[in-house]
Order: C-alpha cells, then structure tokens, then sequence
C-alpha cells in the first residue's frame, strides 16, 4: 500500500517564500491567501522531505499518517 | 533524521528569525542542527560563535553555549575558548566579510596553527546587512551597491586560500545540495583539527534584486547551476569552469593538534620547571 503523508506547518514560522513550493517535485503545496505555504495536494507527496531540508525557516515538517503507524504495529 | 527534532535544538522565543524570505542561512543553520542530533554531540558540550552581519545571527537561535563577537574577530575568541576548554565542540559561524575581509588575517593564522575549530562560512558573496555593499567574495562582473557598473575586482576562492595556508579539512558545500551540505558538515565536525567549511548562500534581498534574481528560488538556482561536483570539475576544460566553482572535499588530512601540542610542549614542560 502507498504511504500517506501529513504535512504539519507551523504558520507563525512562514514567511510565504516560496522555495519548498518551487522545489516540490510533486507540486504538493501551494501558497494561500495569507501569504503562507498550504499543502494543497497532500496525497501526491512521496515523502522526499526536499520543502523540509531546503525551508529556511523550520516551518514545514513532513510526517507519515499516524493510522498507518498504528497499522505497522499491529 | 530529519527536521523532527529541530526545535530542542533552538531557541523558539526568538523564531521566526530575522532573515529575510528565501535567505539560505536558514537552509545552513538547519543542516548543522541536523547534523549535530545525528552525531549525539551533547548540546551542552558546544560552543557557538559568530562575528557580525547576517551570518552573525546564528548563535541567537541555537540554545547552546553561545557568543556574538565582534566582526571578522570570532576566531581568536573561539581559540581562547578551545584553549581554555578543550573538552568542547568549538563551532565558529562566519560570513563572508568575516571571515576573509575584516578577519582574514586571523582566518590565515587559525589555519596555519591547525586547532580544532569547526569554521563554517556562509558565503552570501555580499555585504547584506549592510546595504549591499560588494565583499572579497562577489563574483566578477555582477552588481553591488557599491558596484554600480558591475564589481572589476577577482573574487577570493576560500577553498584554495584555506588549502594553502595550511587547514586540515577543507571543504565546500551550497544551501542547494542539501545531502552533501549534511554530509560535509557532519566529516567538519568529527574531524580533529581545524576545519573550514565554505558553504555557498544566498541573498535574495540585496545581491539577487540587483542581479535580475527577482525570486529566492532564482538565487537558489543560481547557486545549484554553478556548483559542480568535484568528479566532474577534473574532467572539465578551463574554458567550461569559468563562473562555475567545485563542492566536495579537497583536503582531509590528520596534522598534529595546536592545543594538544601546546599541553605536551608547553604546559607539561612548564609545571615540571623543565627548561
């Protein structure tokens, strides 16, 4: 089964410029209306980490979905 | 090992920092916090320092043992806190101007007594904080504030001045390549002796701007296009190089230690009276 990604974005952290949506290879996120990064696309990600490592500002954290964790351990 | 644990690292009352949008010291900061959680080094066993400038923030968002120095001055303050305690990590942040205009002098010197200090510079190729001023290490050709018809002078190359005054691990890395800037820093950082890390960075503000880089992501590209990988750089004519600069290691090598060598020649010597 495909892994599933949740993207936890600290929005008091972002300061909307653009280098995880430009460097995402799956075009997951976009910028919103706030002028702050949204993961619009969250099931095409295949968790590279790339808009993790390259955000200057530490706002935006790739995990794998927490209901697939759970399923591992049973 | 990823960012999941950068915040135990960080002073989290002072983020968001400073930097503006798009500026790669944040890129850089993230990857030594990176790789000093994947080498277990005890964040009370560290000391981190800086100089002035963009770059000089950095010790105010690591919660470590820190100290903002005075500008191009950070290494003789981190040589005195690696012969005073030797049992710790001393990790030198500088910028350009730092590190080869104001402290230059001190650059050349900390590399010829070889003692363990991880230097790494962030190489913005500008004066950012100050208005854009043009530094030792802009690239020919393109515009400062101060260089309105295009910087005439020839840019220092840190890699070959650190190679010849004597350090024994040298290296380059970009905010771009992000595995190799994990990598490098991590080889700095257990390696004894003085270390030099140039890490090539951006500044979107003042040297993208006036360089028709309107975007972070264009300064960042420009950086990626640039740097060539070390295999390939030999392969490459003299004709493809120009503009371009390699990344990889150059030297790695095991010298005798300052610190060390000053305990067994000189202190030793010294409370036996043995003259």
């Amino acid at each position: 089964m495909k892994k599933r990604y949740t993207h936890k974005i600290f929005k008091n952290l972002c300061k909307g410029c653009s280098l995880c949506v430009h460097y995402c290879p799956k075009n997951v996120l976009e910028i919103g209306d706030d002028r702050k990064v949204i993961a619009a696309r969250p099931d095409d990600c295949i968790g590279c980490h790339m808009c993790e490592m390259r955000c200057p500002d530490f706002a935006i954290q790739v995990h794998v979905c927490e209901e697939e964790e759970k399923e591992k351990v049973k | 090992m990823f960012n999941e644990h950068i915040f135990d690292y960080l002073r989290t009352d002072k983020l968001p920092h400073i930097w503006c949008p798009g500026c790669a010291h944040g890129i850089i900061v993230g990857s030594l916090v990176r790789s000093i959680e994947k080498l277990k080094i005890d964040k009370n066993k560290i000391a981190v320092l800086s100089g002035i400038g963009c770059s000089g923030r950095t010790p105010g968002y690591l919660d470590m043992n820190t100290l903002h120095t005075t500008h191009g001055r950070s290494l003789t303050f981190a040589t005195g806190i690696k012969m005073a305690k030797p049992e710790l990590t001393v990790i030198d942040v500088m910028g350009d101007g730092d590190a080869v205009a104001i402290g230059g002098n001190h650059f050349i010197h900390a590399c010829r007594r070889n003692i363990d200090i991880k230097a790494i510079i962030f190489n913005n190729n500008i004066y950012g904080m100050t208005g854009g001023q043009y530094s030792p290490t802009t690239p020919t050709n393109y515009y400062a504030s101060t260089a309105p018809y295009g910087n005439v002078e020839t840019p220092f190359d840190i890699v070959k001045l650190a190679k010849g005054a004597g350090a024994s691990f040298v290296a380059r890395a970009d905010a771009f390549h992000i595995g190799l800037l994990d990598n490098v820093i991590q080889k700095a950082l257990s390696h004894k002796g003085f270390s030099v890390v140039e890490v090539m960075a951006t500044c979107p503000t003042q040297f993208g701007r006036r360089n028709k880089m309107k975007e972070p992501y264009q300064m960042l590209d420009f950086v990626a296009e640039r740097a060539i990988s070390l295999k390939k750089w030999q392969e490459m004519s003299e004709e493809e190089r120009k503009g371009k600069f390699p990344i990889g290691i150059f030297v790695d090598e095991q010298r005798e230690e300052y610190v060390e060598t000053y305990e067994k020649n000189v202190i030793e010597r010294a409370k036996k009276g043995d003259r």
